[in-house]
């Protein structure tokens, strides 16, 4: 992972320097974006009007599960069995595959990197990268597992397997859904950005495709998108294009030879207007999703993506998962930061990342935690602040540790709203105070001194 | 149900509270308009040999061919020669003034996507050839839509995409493209537009290139002078 996320670090650090003024053309960006989630209800109303004018239908989802059951809804109007996805994390946050997989509807994520992680039942690890965590000889694994090819060790050939297994579902699939990048609001268009060509299959050869996008990803024009799809590229993969960047405005029109017969477009609040409520953090919801600042973050380097526990990883996601979810659950989030800022210096539309997680703190402790976490905390200070208790805590610390061993994880475990998602270090065998007493005294035996 | 008022309302209700002066001047005064910040965008030429050397410096890196060729006479020698060097038995085209002279004597079996084809049939051809919308020497890539390109699916699943261009539809920019969407199409733009920049590829493993993940594995644009 370390190699992969240097490569790109070179690559970008190449492409940056054939633009004209990187700086300035990231403040552009950064200024369109304003402008975008500033005038969100005039922008997102006339991206709506234009898409149904064309034949598009557009359904507004105040959350996960609004969203979901619509989606569900069309699928079984269509009497789907096999749906057909391109990467689209929005489907992560709700939760989509898993309801489609409970209707009976067998679901094939075609990007090949969500492909094998969905082969591995496990989330994705970059909201970009899905299986960088993995190695060549796992992926071939589990191709010989689930699709009972020949191992190999070549990447292409194994591009090639996941190529044709996918290009039979291409063809089967009753529909495809998507994401967006961007929504083109002068345009009526959602613009997407990607690389293998499997979103340009989804959306053009099912007789039905559903776009989900958050209501955040609108642009004013679609002229913007000459500034914007650089700046993806470039901030995204260290490219400065990706090798599809498509628009698309509705279902196949009169004198088109081709494309799916009905477009639905669902938009997706999910608590997105409350982090817009929030008038010093809002701007969060400028971000175009390119995952420059998980590339660059200490942290994501050194924990990975699946210890963050949420569908968006990485600095962005823990400035915006505690307004999605509840700050209080997710407000550790914000702890997992050096603050060293540099995901605010790479962010190619100037999000202030790391003053956003302090005010996340800030937050946190002025909205205060649970009765029981104060509790805890305030029997924590009493102790630390004695010797005497403290001394008397290590030994109850040791023996609680033991006793709580066979609890450990289980329904009875009265730790477990910490230890669900967290280890609980064992309590040292000696303590410290007491290791520096033992060293002082052999030492001192040592120099022939008498100890007491 | 939300529904669109109940959302927009919300909208319009967290936004009713003005943003944070502070947090806004972290993004400094940008240029807003998109035409005064192309200069800081990379330079596309302003000749057409400076735009030329320009897209053929991206395509090679982006391991696209391109060739320069006099006249469609000539192209239609190139595509001959492509079809015996691949062993094309049947390839996928539409009818356009560059691609049917071109297409004419080549003696594979053709299907046209005018004539709306099954995608079974248009998956099993070697190679599409299409015309495009414009070239971009900014980016190295072809500008291609949904009417004028003969669909959707042509230019992305045979494995093999040929594209067919005259040296005068070289532009520029990304701004350019769609200025000329604009002028040629109005307020009925196609249902699709794509800017194809490279052929299919992917990194998903161990970050490793590896060209012609789910789209063509070869991209060849050729530029007629005439
Ligand atoms: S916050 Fe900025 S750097 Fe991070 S993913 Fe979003 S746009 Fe990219």
């Amino acid at each position: 992972m370390q190699d992969a996320l240097h490569g790109y670090e070179n690559t970008r650090g190449g492409t940056e320097a054939t633009f004209g003024d990187f700086e300035q053309a990231r403040q552009t960006a950064a200024a369109i974006k304003w402008e975008a989630i500033e005038n969100l209800d005039t922008l997102l109303g006339e991206f709506a009007d234009k898409l149904e004018a064309r034949g598009t239908r557009v359904f507004w989802a105040g959350n996960g599960k609004e969203a979901v059951d619509y989606i569900l809804g069309v699928c079984k109007e269509h009497g789907a069995k096999n749906i057909i996805k391109s990467k689209c994390m929005t489907t992560e946050e709700i939760h989509l595959n898993p309801a489609l997989e409970a209707a009976g509807m067998q679901v094939v994520e075609s990007d090949l990197g969500e492909y094998i992680v969905q082969l591995r039942e496990e989330a994705p690890f970059h909201f970009v990268f899905p299986a960088m965590h993995l190695k060549r000889d796992r992926i071939s694994r589990i191709f010989e597992e689930k699709l009972g090819t020949e191992p190999s060790a070549d990447p292409e050939e194994l591009t090639m397997i996941a190529r044709g297994v996918m290009r039979q579902k291409y063809c089967e699939a009753d529909i495809g859904i998507s994401g967006a990048n961007f929504a083109v609001a002068d345009s009526g268009m959602i613009s997407i950005t990607e690389n293998e060509g499997n979103a340009r299959l989804t959306t053009s050869l099912p007789k039905v495709h559903i776009a989900v996008l958050g209501i955040e990803k609108v642009v004013p024009k679609l002229e913007d998108l000459s500034v914007m799809l650089q700046m993806l590229g470039t901030a995204g993969t260290g490219q400065w294009l990706t090798a599809y960047n498509s628009m698309i405005g509705g279902p196949r029109q009169p004198g088109e030879v081709d494309g799916p017969e009905e477009f639905h477009v669902v938009l997706l609040d999910n608590h997105r207007t409350k982090l817009l409520a929030d008038p010093e953090q809002r701007d969060a919801l400028r971000c175009i999703r390119c995952g420059a600042c998980l590339n660059v973050c200490p942290i994501f380097k050194n924990i990975g993506g699946h210890n963050y526990g949420t569908t968006y990883q990485g600095p962005i996601g823990s400035v915006i998962t505690p307004h999605l979810r509840g700050l209080q659950s997710y407000k550790h989030l914000s702890f997992s930061s050096s603050l060293c800022g540099a995901c605010s210096e790479t962010c190619p539309v100037k999000i202030d990342l790391h003053h956003h997680l302090m005010r996340n703190r800030r937050n946190a402790v002025q909205e205060k935690g649970g009765k029981m976490e104060r509790w805890m905390f305030g029997q924590f200070a009493k102790v630390m602040t004695h010797p005497k208790r403290y001394r008397g805590s290590e030994g109850l610390m040791r023996f609680g540790a033991k006793l709580w061993q066979p609890f450990k994880g289980r329904k009875l475990d009265p730790l477990k709203a910490w230890t669900a998602s967290r280890d609980l270090p064992a309590p040292a065998p000696k303590s410290f105070m007491k290791q520096w007493k033992e060293r002082e005294r052999e030492q001192a035996q040592e120099r022939g001194e008498d100890p007491s | 149900m939300s529904g669109r008022e109940e959302i927009l309302g919300r909208v319009r209700e967290a936004l009713s509270v003005p943003s944070h002066a502070g947090v806004k001047a972290v993004s400094g005064e940008g240029v807003r308009d998109v035409r005064e910040a192309r200069g800081f965008l990379p330079d596309g030429g302003s000749t057409t040999e400076a735009r030329l050397a320009k897209f053929r410096e991206l395509a090679a890196k982006l391991k696209a061919e391109v060739e320069l060729l006099p006249d469609l006479a000539a192209a239609g020698m190139y595509l001959a020669d492509l079809a015996k060097k691949e062993g094309w038995r049947q390839i996928a085209s539409h009818r356009h003034d560059l691609t049917n002279p071109a297409l004419e004597s080549l003696g594979v079996p053709i299907l046209w996507t005018d004539d709306e084809p099954s995608t079974a049939d248009l998956e099993k051809v070697e190679a599409g050839v299409t015309s495009c919308e414009a070239l971009i020497a900014q980016t190295g890539s072809v500008l291609v839509t949904g009417k004028g390109c003969g669909g959707r699916a042509l230019s992305v699943l045979p494995p093999h995409h040929v594209v067919m261009a005259t040296l005068d539809q070289l532009l520029p920019d990304m701004l350019a493209g769609f200025d000329l969407l604009r002028e040629r199409y109005r307020d009925q733009l196609p249902s699709f537009v794509s800017f194809i920049t490279g052929a299919s590829r992917t990194g998903d493993i161990e970050r490793i290139l590896v060209l012609g993940a789910h789209g063509p594995k070869r991209l060849t644009i050729l530029i007629l002078e005439n």
